[in-house]
């Protein structure tokens, strides 16, 4: 790839890029970081705070709690879906007429507007009408999303397994259809056990393709708002708050300008932090050949 | 070790094959000897490939039988039919050391670890892989990958033959050579069946006690180099070995006796009249045609130095004619005559051999 | 059994769907009367409802308008900018890569009330364009991204002929580069329609009425008048359509779509 050349007109096609970004990107920021240092009583009169909304945020339970309830959703979703949409890819015809109408099919969730899956999984899982909530208290399980804490949280997760597991099993298979047959073939001649052929051969051309799902889908779902919203709206209680959620309401609902600010920085620091340190051991290695 | 038979062999990549046309392999009946250095020549989809993948295992035929030493194993998985194979494009497993790559195909077969190690070490000295085998796979060149490719297959105490997929097509010309030379040296040593395809003549001639050659799904004929050269057993082996390759003239048969141009013209297999209604052919390499006082009135088209000798494109009427001549012979301007060595000469009908 | 998985995985995918399909030809009184796997009486008043009126049917109008502004702006200016990004060499040009990209991962909440008073400010609020825009922030790195992945895969001497061939730059690029990766630019175009279809938060935010995007037409429904269910199902179910129609064109380009682009 050093092919490159060095040319700063570059820099002339790379502009109006730069220019809608930043006006999208930077101007909203700078207004984030300035309301984060203020405080207000209306009117428009601000006062400078300093790092006072930093210092409440960073101690508040309530966003500690938020933080924990998000870090455990990503944590179990991608638990769930990354090692399902790669074993749904393996399993996948590589040729053939049915290859188009299970992408085609598999592929329809994710361009489903995000209120749209929320209102269909509301409706869905409803414990009266609902198919999933009627069947799961017909099997004499006690389900009911709207008052347990733990049939919510279960709602919601099944929620993003079948929203988003799709992008991980697309990109797997795609990841899959580089591999050469002689690959196979040639595992094949030298004895090797179907995990071998997983572990040796699949797995390591499945890898880059699976560095950038598992960062699409940490970050995804560390942004995730609206399906949770519309699903349950962050209850029964608090027990489904997370922290865009969280955000919205501080700053939509109380209008606390101030803290939802300085959560907004600290969030997407979070973000920025844990996507680089994911980027950095997914690509640890790499580097070298 | 094993001798490897293929007994009325047919292949088609479709479903129902209705023509001819349809056949990938139309009736193949070759057997190669236990220990044999074999080339498989033929241009680009002529079912090399196909043929090669069916005695692998990779693909099962659609009619006939593969035998090893008289055992049918024709619908035995490739893995038990203890065949090494090297592709066109090199194989390693990338996240692995050389070491392990070499140890692979022993460690699936469970071989105790100080036996690998013993074999493993022994192989990469064969291949001067030595000083790399604590190097990642996926950092060596091509040839270095088609090494190790290789040397997967040479690990294995129990492998009854090595075949080779154009091993040499990712390899830096000047690299090819040596490759090639360590295959021969390798062929001598271990004595193992080594098939070896491609659609180079100089690799095939090179490497291989015995070429097969194939053209269109079929077999056209399987001989040492020299006999590929000296008695061609079709027109299509003729002009794709050797460069030139064959002049292939038509002719007709009268009274016994080839004609080409009004004139007899001797062969060397018996010209007999009841080829009637048959395509004929005269077929006679460049190096066999020489200038002479008296023969087949020819005018020079083109002279072209190629060091050695010299190549000189003649023309009688519509066809070309090919002939090699010395650097010091003068090729005549007007009135040349051509004379062809009987020895060599040969007629065919329908592209085959007339015997 | 190989096949097993990939079956109940589709399976599961289309059994939520299927319930609001079904449920969209259901008359109210059989939706919260009883509890039927098919509809017993089958009505297309729900659908009819949404054609007629308008409130409604401008909602999709809407989103559409939008969606389609978004694609063309993203895609248009990301061409020239991935192939800077996968030719040339330039001041910064790694930073602004990874810059472009973290832009991808802020999170709307975060940038929903700067948006609102930013439109707000240039008179852009309740217009198409300004959702348009806004969705830029994630779309166009995603179809830089794309882009210059499927750029770096077609060889640098088809660049070099064609300038020895007296082509310009744009002639070149407009003529013979562009063409070259329309699998590329299918693929990109697809992913920020899907994006920009799919967002609410911030198309939400940034409209009222006259651009109102037909999900938060739903939302509406869903809160305000939790009994009209079949409608609010009849509606979800016509958002499947834009989305399954673009995916049947490029579905051969998806599986390939984001391997050739790089991290």
């Amino acid at each position: 790839m050093d092919a490159k050349t060095e040319n700063q007109r570059g820099w002339l096609y790379v502009l109006p890029v730069v220019v809608l970004v930043a006006c999208n990107a930077v101007i909203p920021l700078m207004a984030v970081v300035n309301y984060s240092v203020q405080e207000t009583f209306g009117n428009n009169v601000f006062f400078f705070e300093g790092v006072k909304w930093f210092q409440q945020v960073l101690h508040s339970e309530r966003f500690h709690a938020a933080l924990l309830r998000q870090l455990a959703f990503t944590g179990i979703i991608l638990v769930i879906e990354v090692p399902l949409g790669v074993a749904i890819a393996l399993a996948m015809p590589r040729r053939g007429p049915w290859v188009s109408v299970c992408l085609v099919l598999m592929a329809l969730p994710l361009l489903i507007p995000w209120n749209v899956v929320g209102a269909m999984w509301n409706i869905f899982a409803l414990p009266d009408i609902g198919m999933l909530g009627r069947l799961l208290n017909g099997l004499g399980l006690n389900y009911n999303y709207t008052q347990q804490p733990f049939s919510a949280w279960a709602t919601l997760i099944a929620m993003d397994v079948w929203h988003w597991t799709s992008l991980v099993v697309l990109l797997a298979y795609a990841g899959l259809s580089s591999i050469p047959d002689a690959y196979y073939q040639a595992a094949k001649i030298d004895g090797a056990s179907s995990w071998a052929v997983f572990r040796y051969i699949q797995l390591p051309k499945m890898k880059r393709v699976l560095t950038i799902a598992v960062l699409l889908r940490f970050m995804d779902s560390f942004n995730i708002y609206t399906e949770p919203f519309v699903l349950t709206g962050g209850g029964p209680g608090n027990s489904t708050t997370l922290l865009s959620i969280d955000l919205v309401k501080i700053a939509l609902g109380q209008f606390d300008l101030g803290p939802a600010a300085a959560m907004s920085i600290i969030y997407f620091l979070i973000i920025l932090a844990l996507s680089w340190i994911f980027y950095t051991v997914m690509t640890r290695g790499e580097g070298q050949s | 070790m094993a001798r490897i038979t293929l007994q009325e062999l047919r292949h088609s990549y479709l479903a129902h094959p209705q023509s001819e046309q349809d056949w990938a392999l139309k009736r193949l009946d070759i057997e190669w000897t236990d220990g044999g250095a074999y080339a498989l020549l033929g241009p680009s989809g002529c079912g090399k490939t196909t043929l090669l993948n069916i005695i692998s295992g990779l693909v099962r035929p659609t009619e006939g039988r593969v035998l090893f030493d008289d055992v049918d194993l024709t619908n035995v998985p490739t893995d038990r039919r203890h065949i090494a194979q090297v592709f066109q494009f090199p194989v390693v497993y990338d996240t692995m050391s050389v070491y392990d790559n070499l140890a692979f195909p022993l460690r699936n077969r469970r071989v105790p670890e100080a036996e690998v190690r013993a074999t493993v070490l022994e192989i990469a000295h064969m291949l001067d892989l030595q000083d790399m085998l604590r190097m990642r796979a996926a950092r060596l060149t091509a040839d270095g990958k088609q090494k190790i490719s290789l040397g997967r297959g040479l690990v294995r105490a129990d492998v009854n033959a090595i075949m080779f997929d154009e091993p040499l097509t990712v390899i830096d010309p000047h690299l090819k050579w040596q490759l090639r030379s360590k295959l021969k040296e390798l062929h001598q040593r271990i004595a193992r069946t080594m098939i070896y395809v491609t659609h180079d003549q100089t690799e095939a001639l090179t490497f291989a006690d015995k070429v097969v050659v194939m053209h269109d799904g079929m077999v056209v004929q399987i001989g040492t180099p020299i006999e590929l050269f000296e008695r061609p057993r079709h027109t299509f082996v003729g002009h794709f070995i050797g460069s030139p390759g064959m002049n292939v003239l038509p002719c007709t048969v009268e009274d016994d006796k080839a004609m080409l141009g009004g004139q007899p013209v001797a062969v060397q297999n018996p010209a007999k009249a009841a080829l009637d209604g048959r395509r004929l052919e005269l077929g006679v390499r460049p190096e066999f045609v020489a200038f002479a006082a008296a023969g087949l009135p020819v005018a020079v088209v083109k002279v072209s130095d190629a060091g050695r000798y010299r190549i000189v494109e003649t023309r009688h009427g519509t066809d070309r004619i090919n002939l090699l001549v010395d650097p010091d012979v003068a090729v005549p301007g007007e009135g040349a005559h051509l004379r062809f060595d009987p020895a060599y000469t040969r007629l065919y009908a329908d592209g085959w051999l007339v015997e | 059994m190989r096949r097993a998985l990939p079956t109940l995985y589709i399976l599961f995918l289309m059994l939520p769907i299927y319930w609001l399909v079904t449920m969209s030809f259901k008359p109210t009184t059989e939706i919260l009367g009883s509890f039927t796997l098919w509809p017993q009486a089958f009505t297309l008043e729900n659908y009819a409802k949404i054609f007629t009126d308008p409130t409604w049917y401008n909602g999709y109008v809407n989103s559409l308008i939008y969606v389609v502004i978004n694609t063309v702006i993203s895609v248009v200016v990301a061409l020239p900018a991935a192939y800077a990004f996968s030719r040339y060499r330039f001041l910064g040009d790694k930073h602004l890569f990874f810059w472009l990209l973290t832009n991808r991962m802020a999170p709307a909440a975060v940038f929903a009330l700067p948006f609102f008073e930013l439109y707000s400010a240039v008179g852009l609020f309740d217009t198409h364009i300004a959702v348009a825009l806004a969705h830029c922030l994630f779309n166009i790195p995603l179809a830089v991204w794309i882009l210059e992945g499927f750029m770096s895969s077609v060889p640098k001497q088809l660049d070099e002929t064609a300038y020895l061939d007296g082509y310009s730059f744009w002639r070149f690029f407009l003529r013979i580069f562009v063409p070259t990766i329309a699998a590329g630019i299918g693929v990109a175009a697809f992913f920020c329609f899907m994006f920009s279809w799919v967002e609410l938060l911030l198309a939400k935010t940034l409209t009222s009425v006259a651009a109102k995007p037909i999900a938060a037409t739903m939302t509406r429904t869903a809160s305000s008048s939790g009994y009209e269910l079949g409608l609010l199902a009849a509606a979800g179910t016509l958002t499947f359509i834009p989305g399954a129609v673009v995916i049947y064109f490029v579905r051969n380009y998806i599986a390939k779509g984001f391997a050739l682009g790089r991290v």
